[in-house]
């Protein structure tokens, strides 16, 4: 099976929480990568890849002059710090789970993935 | 003028307390005027000290504050360094009366101390306010305590008025920062750029090691040099409200563009609109360079004028939570763990909604409605750990979820073992906001004499 290329090979990314909502800022290594990001990385796709975390909206908001985007989530913290029952309340490790979502590099055609297993 | 470099020695409750020397003793080598901020009050934070405050009038501060300033209390005082802490928590009087004492013991002159206070919003007159904010979401008879987010500029009153520690209870984080860089500049309450400039160098430093190589280690793509020394930042802050972030000299650690755009966006929202009880910032625009190792500089930043309200965060009682755990390894070991999931629900689940997390395949990402762990494919991991989690208003029931879960060890499927159980009071917050005119902030100085 092949392996596609995910954001985790472009980009950092960190959260934040307050309240019930969560921000994901993701942040280009290389600022030549960025219009394809901000091409690939929707919010659309950002709320399906979290939608086992019911979303009731995702929000993007774009920094070209830092090569970054910041992504708000809403409701994913099943009440928040106080309420959830989640081990990780504040949903800290969710900027990881981002960093899973698969991208197409635009000089890395379809046929030719970057590793076989 | 020389420019205010502002240091951090402490980013939440429970941050290293031997982070903020090295801090200092790079403020004293650089010389000229300088700060250092403790921020140590996260949201739910407060709440935890008003309970503290009520079993003993005499707490509720920070209970960390001996072990923060016994290191630099002395060296801040000779060396002219202002003291500006959140450190007050549900009670900044006592943590003042006990900066005093502390300086006594250290066989210090006593310092001039001030306590910021307003930000409490738990008397009559304010709850009417909040009731009024909430509606129905207004529970007095749950009713722990509320506070409004105050500002900067009562920092600054008290740093003018020659205040040497300025203790706060809730403040917003960035207003540590820019409390000293108004008492410095004279900066004027619609210098909106200005404002807005300190108060994003402030959001830098106030997470700690978080904008210097801490929280942002991943080894083979973001690589931190003696992340176990990381140094804490300092900002220097220009006239103009920019600033060059760096960190204490001698530490691990590292100040890149990375780090910092990583901790510029932490927390925030809307890019255009940071709001703050001072200004609402606007980093759209910003643009960060690196100077050199371990500097940037930050410029750009705009704001524009402040809202005509203040957020409050209110707290209610929010029940009991009740987590245990149990372990399985070897062959059938995740079987067993399910089994043991599926025993539980039939014993519990009809007292309230458990989340379950199975620590190995999936007990992070996932959800209170198990969604993510039911979508998991059966395996045969051989190392796994079964928690299981509830809420309940009543303790008995909780109190029942654990012995459930204790009782695996001999009910349960073979093969379990080091269980463990814990319980606590839950702090459900509700945020809204609040007219600036019933909030009623004021500065007190403590008068040495007084004090002592």
């Amino acid at each position: 099976m092949t392996t596609t290329a995910t954001l985790y090979d472009h980009a950092h990314a960190r959260t934040g929480d307050k309240g019930n909502r969560v921000n994901i800022s993701l942040i280009a290594y290389d600022a030549a990568d960025w219009d394809w990001l901000v091409a690939q990385v929707t919010p659309e796709r950002v709320a399906a890849h979290f939608a086992h975390r019911r979303p009731t909206n995702v929000t993007r908001h774009l920094l070209p002059k830092l090569a970054a985007m910041n992504f708000v989530l809403d409701d994913v913290l099943d009440g928040g710090v106080n309420d959830t029952l989640n081990l990780d309340m504040h949903g800290k490790s969710l900027s990881f789970h981002l960093l899973t979502l698969p991208v197409q590099p635009p000089s890395q055609p379809p046929s030719k993935t970057e590793e076989t297993k | 003028m020389q420019d205010l470099a502002v240091g951090c020695g402490a980013g939440f409750s429970g941050d290293r307390v031997d982070a903020a020397l090295p801090v200092v003793r790079t403020l004293v080598a650089r010389g000229g005027p300088a700060a250092l901020i403790f921020e140590m009050l996260a949201e739910r934070t407060l709440a935890t000290a008003q309970l503290m405050r009520r079993a003993d009038p005499t707490k509720g501060y920070e209970p960390l504050l001996d072990l923060e300033l016994r290191p630099v209390l002395a060296e801040c005082l000779r060396h002219g360094i202002t003291i500006v802490g959140n450190f007050g928590a549900a009670n900044p009087q006592g943590a003042a009366r006990r900066i005093v004492e502390l300086a006594r013991e250290l066989g210090l002159a006593p310092p001039r101390v001030a306590v910021v206070s307003g930000d409490d919003l738990s008397g009559a007159p304010q709850r009417a306010l909040l009731r009024e904010a909430l509606g129905g979401g207004f529970d007095e008879a749950r009713f722990v305590c509320a506070n409004a987010y105050l500002g900067a500029f009562e920092i600054a009153d008290a740093i003018r008025q020659g205040a040497q520690i300025v203790v706060t209870g809730r403040v917003a984080d960035p207003a540590l920062t820019l409390g000293p860089a108004i008492a410095h500049y004279g900066w004027a309450r619609d210098d909106w750029d200005r404002l807005a400039g300190a108060t994003m160098a402030g959001h830098l430093l106030e997470c700690g090691a978080q904008v210097s190589g801490g929280y942002f280690a991943d080894p083979g793509r973001k690589d931190v040099p003696g992340l176990d020394d990381v140094g804490f930042p300092i900002a220097e802050i220009a006239a103009d409200g920019s600033c060059v972030v760096t960190k204490a000299a001698h530490t691990g650690g590292l100040v890149d563009l990375r780090t910092v755009k990583e901790q510029l966006l932490y927390e925030l929202h809307d890019p255009a609109a940071y709001i703050t009880p001072d200004v609402v910032a606007d980093i759209t625009q910003a643009e960060l360079v690196q100077l050199g190792p371990d500097r940037v500089r930050m410029s750009g930043v705009r704001g524009h004028a402040r809202t005509p309200t203040l957020k409050a965060c209110v707290f209610f009682e929010g029940g009991w939570l009740g987590e245990a755990e149990i372990s399985y390894a070897g062959p059938g070991a995740e079987a067993r763990a399910r089994l043991a999931m599926d025993v539980m629900h039939k014993r519990c689940g009809a007292d309230m909604a458990l989340r379950f997390d199975l620590l190995g395949l999936c007990s992070i990402l996932g959800d209170d409605a198990n969604r993510l762990l039911e979508a998991a494919p059966h395996g045969a991991l051989q190392d796994l750990r079964l928690r299981v989690a509830g809420r309940h208003d009543d303790v008995r029931v909780i109190d029942r979820l654990l012995r459930e879960v204790t009782a695996l060890w001999t009910g349960g499927p073979a093969g379990g073992g080091g269980v463990r159980t814990a319980k606590r009071q839950r702090l459900s917050m509700r945020s809204c906001l609040v007219p600036r005119s019933g909030v009623p902030v004021g500065v007190e100085i403590l008068e040495p004499e007084v004090a002592a």
